[in-house]
């Protein structure tokens, strides 16, 4: 069973003050996440990834289409209580602590109240928030109501959960502490569909992602293979002042760092070099060969005016 | 009742009452309290009219005053914030959800007025001395104001469903304005023949009736309250209150939360 499975979902508002006109969010997207699969859905700000999240969640209602989660209609309320949704720059409660919030969510997730306690107490301590649980969340800093919103996500052991934008505005720590809670997620089995478009983390933690733009779905790859296509080209490292003469002829771009050159040269050339390398008794520090960045392929999806935007790395 | 709904209420009284705006409403109606008293003090003969009118009177405005801001920022104020999201991708339905936070803001309401009155019968027995038989109807007078509170805050919810908050705060108050007056308008459309007078009786009788929910005059005056006019008042506040929860409900359930 799949875990996620869309079917033409689409989204379109209706603009304009007088005449009224549809204007399409997301195109009809169909998508297939498996079961304990952690899949990233990239794209520039504006591309969909939030409207498509919103539809899964029946915040906003589809134009056409449908999707089935965890093998329930989108619509049946028995799915809310096998999922966990962290929304975008998420905002709580001014007055409540944390502890009374994830209690309170506890409650109505159905939680029952004598595992409900515990379960709040150890959310708090696995997101690092032990210490400030009785504190009112108005006090809280960005990073800290993040971290709210991965606990109130996971608080009641969902089987599936949505993150959008998850290391949104967290500095570098923060951000190592998402991808671990995500890594552990994956290691209990859980379903991860998060939203991103910092490609670093996607391509730490995904098994597979999918590129959006302008509300339509350019690509599904698992970013294992994206990331191990040969370029047709190898990347040697060695120990040496300057570019030998020969190597240039080879077809390599080379450049000097330090008492180490990078060079990058068609694969064809690779015996070629390196007997080169050795007859100049230049030692050798590594040879692999060039393969295709989640980045390289993001670019690639994305149609030319968006690529020099959206991107962060 | 779904205990989800006993939650959100629980929650939203628990807001409430954490505000600091809450309590400078609620301090000033016990100061008018204070202040009817010290009216009371130097009108001779008439103190416990004087007390009874414009303590109760404060006790009304002030008390539609949080229910229109508080009732108007309910559910728009959880969908410009976002908390709702977090709210609704849980096993919560979205009529629980606005019926949950009708019940939190009813209940803020109806603990509130508890201790407005309080105030008021502290001025009451100040100037009195001991409580009378004649004081009964203002106990039915503050029951009337939570009546009113009950319509006020499902007309805010209502408002608020499909407008601005700014907005739905003007046709509230509105609202509240012209059903304090529907008697002279049910009066005025009896004077107007045709089209008009028949326009006016029906605006009349569709705006809510305030004015049968407001006996502070009777009150004051120690007049009696009938037990009919009690039953008649509770099951048309409950009414209209539930005619107007199950539009904001209606006009909810389709609500693209953007």
């Amino acid at each position: 069973m799949s875990a996620i499975e869309i079917i033409d979902l689409e989204k379109s508002y209706l603009v304009g003050f007088w005449r009224k006109r549809p204007k399409l969010a997301l195109r009809p997207l169909r998508l297939t996440i498996e079961e304990g699969e952690v899949f990233g859905f990239l794209g520039p700000n504006g591309a969909g990834k939030t409207t498509t999240l919103k539809l899964l969640m029946g915040l906003v209602f589809p134009t056409g289409g449908t999707a089935r989660i965890l093998g329930m209609d989108m619509d049946d309320p028995r799915v809310k209580s096998q999922i966990g949704f962290l929304p975008e720059q998420p905002y709580f409660y001014d007055h409540l602590s944390a502890r009374e919030l994830l209690n309170y969510y506890g409650q109505l997730s159905g939680m029952p109240a004598r595992s409900r306690s515990a379960r709040v107490e150890e959310m708090l301590k696995r997101v690092g928030l032990s210490d400030a649980a009785g504190v009112e969340l108005r006090k809280f800093s960005k990073g800290m109501l993040q971290r709210v919103g991965l606990a109130q996500a996971v608080l009641h052991d969902p089987k599936l959960v949505f993150l959008d934008e998850p290391m949104s505005g967290l500095d570098p720590m923060g951000r190592r502490e998402v991808r671990d809670l995500i890594q552990q997620l994956r290691s209990e089995g859980k379903t991860v569909f998060f939203s991103t478009h910092i490609l670093s983390d996607a391509e730490a933690l995904c098994d597979r992602v999918g590129v959006i733009q302008n509300g339509e779905l350019r690509g599904v790859g698992a970013v294992a293979e994206l990331t191990s296509q040969s370029q047709g080209k190898i990347e040697i490292i060695f120990h040496a002042q300057k570019v030998p003469a020969g190597l240039t002829a080879l077809g390599a771009e080379a450049r000097v760092s330090g008492d180490m050159v990078n060079a990058v040269l068609p694969d064809a050339q690779q015996d070629a070099a390196l007997d080169l390398l050795r007859r100049e008794h230049i030692r050798l520090i590594s040879l692999a060969p060039v393969r295709r960045s989640l980045e390289e392929y993001y670019l690639q999806k994305l149609q030319p005016a968006e690529n020099r935007k959206g991107a962060v790395v | 009742m779904s205990s989800r709904i006993g939650y959100i209420a629980f929650n939203t009284f628990r807001e409430a009452v954490r505000d600091r705006v809450l309590y400078n409403l609620i301090a000033f109606a016990l100061l008018l309290s204070a202040t009817a008293l010290l009216v009371g003090q130097v009108s001779i003969d008439i103190e416990r009219l004087v007390v009874v009118n414009l303590g109760l009177t404060a006790v009304s405005l002030f008390g539609v005053l949080i229910a229109i801001f508080i009732g108007i920022g309910l559910v728009s104020k959880e969908i410009d914030k976002r908390t709702l999201y977090t709210v609704l991708s849980r096993p919560v339905r979205r009529w629980e959800f606005v019926v949950g936070k009708f019940f939190g803001l009813t209940g803020t309401l109806v603990v509130n007025t508890f201790f407005m009155a309080v105030g008021v019968f502290v001025a009451l027995l100040s100037v009195a001395h001991r409580f009378e038989k004649m004081d009964v109807p203002v106990l039915a007078a503050v029951y009337f104001i939570v009546l009113q509170f009950f319509v006020v805050c499902a007309l805010a919810l209502l408002f608020s469903s499909f407008s601005t908050p700014l907005m739905a705060a003007v046709f509230t108050f509105a609202l509240f304005v012209i059903g304090n007056l529907s008697q002279d308008l049910r009066g005025f459309a009896k004077t107007v023949p045709g089209v008009s007078g028949w326009l006016a009786n029906a605006i009349a009788y569709l705006v809510p009736d305030f004015s049968a929910l407001n006996v502070i005059g009777q009150a004051a005056h120690g007049d009696p309250i009938p037990g009919r006019l009690i039953l008649f008042n509770t099951v048309y506040a409950l009414l209209y209150s539930a005619v107007a929860i199950s539009g904001a409900v209606l006009i909810f359930q389709r609500r693209n939360l953007k």
